[in-house]
């Protein structure tokens, strides 16, 4: 089985929308695919549905061998500690320090304050932001948040890294440099990357797995794909 | 090893959240004073009418008159018969010698038509002065000795008794009803204050579960997090009332407006008051906290 696999999958919301519809999608172990499309393609619904923020209506859903849809609501830390995930908005607590909001996600482990602090500062120097450990989210940057964000997300070491437009709130420029970021960790951790994004640019830079969304529909899955040969 | 690490962590983190979100920790506890100061107050009025009431009832007591003609083995009997009854808390002889006595210093009328009499004429009967621990069955057991032989007349007071124990009982119903209602308002009012404080933090909330934190991961710093706003939020009111009630005490003399109306000494009121508080703040703060956080667990 793949890391990751998606068969015959719809959602449907509650209001009557459908989401998505018959999606069948694998994404083996140590990719970086990015999933576009336009608002309301079901891009995001599509990511929701790896960290069970919603369960698929019909269909399965397979994260890392655990059926994301038959999952407990009790449990779903179970599947989220196998995840690394970043928001558009950066989801840091703001009340607590660079260094914290990192540690954060390893203090739930019950590892000893000095197994805490190693991987805490590894994590924070793989993103350059080792001398900002005592800052607090609102005396960053954007571009500087967004990696705090990710140190977060990888500092537990997980097999996948769902990233939610992380680039959408940050200039062309600090959007680059986190996207290297990103793909440093494909390529040196061997991280699975999957990303929602609608940044053409970045596509079609980095030519990695894209795939296609439209109105909850997979039009196109494309090795290398750019936005230029995007069907619609 | 790693949960004793979780425990503490949580401890420690409830400590730095309430620092950390001060404004709405002081809120807290403010809302948490403030209503246990009226469980407080209820607390020491229910207290004194209890203690009113039962120093009333103590003092009933049932009134045995043996018969003139009884021996003094015959009132031995009496005596004897009536301390074997399960409801008799004390019993107290009172010879017909002593009870003139007693007569004549209450007024002088009564000294001036006792001193008529000799010891040999005096018209008095020996009585058995008999409290009673549960004043409810004072008729049953003043029938039972009326039953015993050499007993010529029991009293007790018929009739008024029972009014005053009906009454003192809806009066004892009624501070306790008070006092429940105002421990149910008060979690009522605690549990909502810690609710708002918790919504202003859904927030934190949800990032804790997107990081991949346990439900009850969450919950447990929250639920020291209400403990501690509970116990500081107690600390006021325990003060405030043990200090104001000692100095209204020693104020009013112990008593309110007449001697029988004792109050209830300090030393023995401070103990069911700091705990009966500390407790409501406590339980109330904590599990508020916790239910509060199982709103925002469920997707």
């Amino acid at each position: 089985m793949e890391l990751i696999e998606l068969k015959d999958v719809n959602k449907r919301y509650k209001n009557g929308v459908t989401a998505l519809c018959d999606l069948n999608v694998s994404i083996g172990k140590g990719e970086f695919v990015f999933v576009i499309g336009a608002s309301g393609s079901g891009k995001s619904t599509f990511i929701k549905l790896l960290y069970r923020e919603e369960k698929p209506t019909k269909g399965s859903v397979f994260v890392g061998g655990i059926n994301v849809a038959k999952l407990r609501n009790g449990k779903v830390y179970k599947l989220r500690r196998k995840l690394g995930i970043v928001f558009q908005d950066y989801k840091l607590l703001p009340k607590k320090t660079v260094y914290e909001n990192v540690a954060f996600a390893l203090q739930m482990y019950g590892l000893s304050s000095s197994e805490i602090r190693n991987k805490t500062i590894k994590a924070l120097e793989q993103v350059g932001l080792k001398d900002k450990w005592r800052s607090f989210p609102d005396q960053l940057s954007g571009g500087e948040q967004q990696r705090v964000s990710i140190a977060r997300a990888i500092v537990n070491e997980p097999k996948v890294l769902i990233c939610d437009e992380p680039t959408g709130n940050l200039d062309p420029v600090t959007s680059m440099e986190v996207m290297k970021e990103i793909e440093k960790i494909n390529k040196e951790l061997g991280t699975t990357i999957i990303m929602a994004t609608h940044d053409k640019e970045i596509v079609n830079k980095f030519k990695k797995r894209v795939l296609v969304l439209d109105k909850g529909i997979l039009v196109n899955d494309m090795m290398k794909g750019t936005y230029k040969n995007e069907r619609n | 090893m790693k949960g004793i690490r979780i425990l503490f962590r949580s401890i420690s983190d409830s400590l730095t959240n309430i620092g950390r979100n001060l404004s709405l920790s002081i809120a807290s506890i403010s809302c948490i004073s403030i209503t246990l100061i009226l469980v407080a107050v209820s607390i020491i009025l229910s207290q004194n009418v209890n203690s009113f009431t039962n120093s009333i009832e103590k003092d009933v007591t049932i009134v045995v008159f043996v018969d003139r003609e009884a021996t003094k083995e015959e009132i031995d009997v009496v005596e004897a018969k009536i301390n074997l009854l399960d409801n008799v808390e004390s019993i107290k002889f009172q010879s017909k010698a002593e009870t003139k006595k007693q007569m004549q210093k209450e007024s002088d009328v009564f000294n001036t038509i006792m001193s008529e009499y000799t010891d040999e004429t005096n018209p008095l009967q020996d009585t058995y002065l008999v409290k009673v621990k549960d004043i409810n069955l004072i008729g049953e057991t003043a029938k039972e000795i009326k039953t015993f032989d050499k007993v010529a007349v029991v009293k007790y007071g018929e009739g008024m008794v029972e009014e005053l124990v009906k009454i003192f009982d809806i009066v004892k119903k009624i501070t306790y009803i008070v006092v429940i209602a105002l421990v149910v308002v008060t979690a009522f009012l605690i549990s909502n204050t810690i609710k708002i404080t918790i919504t202003n933090r859904k927030r934190e909330i949800e990032i804790m579960r997107l990081v991949g934190a346990s439900n009850s991961y969450i919950k447990l710093p929250f639920f020291f997090e209400g403990l501690w706003l509970g116990f500081i939020g107690s600390i006021i009111p325990i003060f405030a009332c043990c200090y104001g009630y000692l100095y209204l005490y020693n104020r009013l003399g112990g008593q309110l407006f007449t001697a029988i109306i004792k109050l209830v000494r300090p030393d023995a009121l401070v103990f069911n008051l700091v705990i009966s508080v500390l407790l409501v703040g406590v339980i109330v703060g904590a599990f508020g906290s916790y239910r509060a956080v199982r709103r925002y667990l469920k997707i």
